[in-house]
């Protein structure tokens, strides 16, 4: 067993000083996330993976490469507008294994469920995944139970794992994004995080709006049936669209350039935000994806994913440059110039 | 301090302390309270700030407002360059074009 | 949505701009005071499209980064203890007290609850009668009604453990320390549109007046902040001053007779402190002493708390507009939205913030100057 590690040895210049605890923000999926992970996890770890960090790491394991990924999901409330956190566990870890270009087959998942916990919400949760699981094709063959004190974890928490196998030829990952290279999403962002946030205690709207969560490989499989090189491919979950655009561009060393006007967003989701005070770069999404694609073959990967339904309202939002590499910047509607930062950690209701 | 958000009021009702209206802001409806401007009516728009309506929004100035802005550099529009105005009339319209 | 949409076309927004262009001959200082505003001149980059000769200086006219230091030490105080459910707007959770700020309270186990309107916080208080709620209660006169009335429902339906801390502050006194402060660059006002939908327009003539700056109530969609602009510079190019009102359709000229009405009833006058600028005499609200017992800085004696500002924040030289925030020594060092030292580096529209990140991106990519006169990275087609 590790011991514990030495804060005086770290080398970043602005070390979490300011935190000597787990904030909320550490979860946020932003800069604090990201922090928690690149000066106390990787240290820990032996080092970052080849090709930086990914939704899911690819490995090579007797002469086959395989997609490897693991997620938890602490959501609230359990169940909402689209689905549950049952949903959600299968199909973000099968997201993130569909990230890596590979089919998702197998997966593990593990409970953490709370005295006092009714069976019943228990039992819709594991129909949710057995659903899931089926229309994603995958098989769910190994788990775990373990059961905390009343009052410690909040009723439901789920971990998935899981893998699949890379096809030949396919190499995705963040650092591949090129200058030239054009960004495309699978459809209109934000809807998940508004879905929640229509139910969460404090926050009740009276809207239609269910949650996008949904098995992405199919679409992913439609791109890469017109071309293997694909360059990048994100799923956009916490911190949205803004977070993940903000990672590749880091990793890739990478400016983004984003026309705003063309980034689709529902007008529910508009104006949920507008209300709110919240921007809906930052918010979540369980069902869609970000592509970066060679330049050259843009608009036939723009056509495939079009015709998919996953993939309908699929549109450019942006392109890669050389100028202010690790940067997003985008263009307003009025043609002013905004910056899209990673946000530090969750993005909050504002009345400013 | 100031983020307040206009939406039309489809429904109002009285609690035991105070009034309340349903807001449709686009799609998206809240509870808002109506107390600061009880004579409002179902249709009539409002700004709501932390679940308020704070202020009636007057229609008519609304669109006086857009009248002016999408007035402006009209009269350019209208009557140009006084300079290729008056080349025109001199009849040397296309000197003055290759001039400019 | 209705009344939203048609205030962003772009088409009429550059019809704004053009006449902005056309009439601009010389340089020009002007004071947004809103937060909200300035935090919509950012998202949709109005700086950058505006003549670089018109300098818009953002004002303190974000509660969160003027909340005295003492309060907010007091709320983590409060926020700390044990039965307390503290409630607060988004805004306030990562302002920096002496040292910890509401998130950290919330990670040591305090129960920190966000929530949208005070009216939440009462019902919160309704839901958990076994505990004490607190709302803290901030912002200008626009944010001062719903306080109030929640204040008010509070003490009609007899809710005994709510409390409110209560810190309002507003707007003409602050326009009369900014224009009174040695130094002083600023030429003119863009007026906070939903502070005066609430106020009306009264108090802002005896300041145009007394100063002579052209003050103009703008309201906070992209067309509604250009026109502002936009009757601002004819002002001032053509020498005069005096108050206009380009947010007529939110804007009586008396506000709102029903809101102040209430004000008058739950609030009292006070001194109020604002963080880097100091005390302004009559710039604040407290809640009157007919109730007293929904004060929750009389409800909790918080006493001995030890203030310590940053003792290299500049962050009131930044709110009046003295210096640029890169000015700062501290600016993008010990100082970054990661690690703020001050509240305008931690506000979305503190001015430190906004100014972070254009610095980085001038720094990676300058701005180039367009065809008609924006300035944008030169790779944006």
């Amino acid at each position: 067993m590790a011991e514990l590690l030495d804060l005086q040895a770290w080398t970043c210049p602005v070390p979490l000083r300011d935190s000597p605890t787990i904030v909320m923000g550490h979860g946020g999926g932003g800069q604090m996330s990201a922090e928690l992970v690149d000066h106390l996890f990787i240290p820990a770890f032996g080092g970052p993976a080849p090709g930086g960090l990914a939704d899911s790491a690819v490995v090579t394991l007797g002469g086959s490469r395989l997609a490897f990924s693991t997620d938890s999901f602490v959501v609230r409330p359990l169940f909402f507008p689209g689905g549950s956190i049952g949903h959600l566990a299968v199909n973000g870890t099968v997201n993130d294994i569909a990230m890596s270009g590979a089919t998702p087959a197998y997966l593990s998942c593990g409970f953490i469920l709370e005295e006092g916990t009714e069976l019943a919400v228990v039992g819709q949760i594991a129909q949710d995944m057995a659903e899931a699981a089926r229309i994603a094709g995958v098989s769910i063959v190994t788990g775990d139970t373990k059961v905390v004190d009343s009052g410690h974890g909040d009723q439901v928490y789920v971990n998935t794992a899981g893998f699949g196998l890379v096809p030949d030829g396919v190499d995705i990952r963040p650092n591949r994004a090129q200058p030239g290279d054009v960004v495309i999403v699978s459809g209109a962002i934000g809807v998940h995080g508004i879905a929640i946030m229509s139910v969460r205690e404090g926050l009740s709207f009276g809207s239609d709006l269910v949650s996008d969560c949904a098995a992405l490989h199919p679409l992913v499989a439609a791109m890469l049936s017109v071309t293997k090189d694909l360059h990048v491919l994100r799923d956009p979950t916490r911190g949205g669209l803004a977070t993940s655009l903000n990672e590749i561009a880091v990793a890739a060393g990478v400016g983004v350039n984003l026309v705003e006007k063309s980034i689709p967003i529902p007008p529910d989701v508009a104006n949920a935000c507008s209300l709110l005070g919240l921007d809906p770069m930052y918010v979540a999404n369980e069902g869609k994806l970000v592509a970066f694609v060679p330049r050259e073959l843009a608009d036939e990967v723009l056509e495939a994913m079009r015709a998919h339904p996953l993939g309908a309202e699929s549109a450019i939002i942006g392109e890669c440059s050389e100028e202010h590499p690790g940067m997003v910047v985008a263009k307003t509607g009025f043609g002013g110039t905004r910056v899209v930062d990673t946000p530090l950690g969750e993005q909050l209701p504002r009345i400013c | 301090m100031c983020l307040a958000v206009p939406g039309k009021v489809i429904e109002i009702w009285d609690t035991e302390t105070t009034r309340m209206a349903k807001v449709d802001f686009g799609g998206i409806t809240k509870e808002v309270c109506v107390a600061f401007v009880p004579d409002i009516q179902v249709g009539e728009y409002t700004i709501v700030h932390v679940g308020f309506a704070l202020q009636r929004l007057d229609e008519k100035s609304a669109l006086e407002t857009l009248a002016i802005f999408a007035s402006l550099g009209e009269l350019e529009m209208e009557f140009g360059d006084p300079w290729d105005r008056a080349a025109v009339e001199a009849g040397v319209a296309g000197k003055a074009q290759e001039a400019s | 949505m209705k009344y939203l949409e048609e205030f962003s076309d772009p088409e009429l927004a550059k019809r704004l701009l053009d006449d902005i262009h056309a009439t601009v001959t010389q340089r020009w200082a002007i004071m947004e005071v809103c937060g909200g505003q300035t935090h919509s001149i950012i998202r949709h980059g109005i700086d950058q499209l505006i003549p670089e000769t018109v300098e818009m200086i953002h004002g303190p006219g974000c509660p969160v980064c003027v909340t005295p230091l003492e309060l907010i030490d007091k709320a983590l105080e409060i926020a700390s203890r044990p039965d307390v459910i503290f409630c607060s707007f988004g805004d306030m959770l990562r302002v920096p007290g002496s040292g910890r700020d509401l998130f950290r309270i919330k990670s040591e186990g305090g129960d920190v609850r966000v929530v949208y309107s005070p009216l939440d916080a009462l019902k919160i208080a309704q839901d958990n009668p076994d505990s004490q709620v607190v709302f803290f209660g901030i912002g200008f006169e626009t944010t001062a009604p719903p306080n109030a009335m929640t204040v008010f429902q509070a003490k009609q339906l007899g809710i005994k453990n709510f409390s409110m801390l209560v810190s309002h502050v507003l707007v003409p006194p602050a326009i009369e320390a900014i224009m009174q402060a040695p130094n002083c660059r600023v030429q003119a006002f863009l007026a906070a549109g939903h502070v005066c939908s609430v106020m009306g327009t009264s108090e802002y003539p005896p300041l145009v007046e007394q100063f002579n700056v052209p003050i103009v109530v703008t309201g906070f969609e992209p067309l509604d902040i250009l026109e502002g602009i936009r009757r601002t510079v004819h002002q001032l190019e053509s020498g005069q001053a005096f108050l206009d009102n380009a947010y007529e359709r939110a804007v009586p000229a008396q506000g709102n007779p029903v809101a102040r009405a209430l004000l008058e009833d739950v609030f009292e006058t006070t001194d109020r402190g604002w963080r880097g600028i100091g005390v302004i005499p009559n710039s604040g609200w407290s809640l009157a002493p007919k109730y007293r017992e929904f004060d929750a800085a009389y409800r909790f004696s918080v006493t001995d708390i030890a203030t310590e500002e940053s003792s290299i924040c500049r962050s009131g030289e930044v709110l009046q507009g003295f210096i640029k925030p890169h000015q700062c020594s501290a600016f993008g060092k010990e100082c970054t939205p990661r690690n703020p030292l001050g509240a305008t580096m931690v506000s979305s529209e503190g001015a430190c913030a906004a100014y972070y990140l254009y610095r980085r991106l001038e720094a990676a990519a300058p701005l180039v100057p367009t065809a008609d006169g924006r300035r944008e990275v030169a790779s944006i087609g």
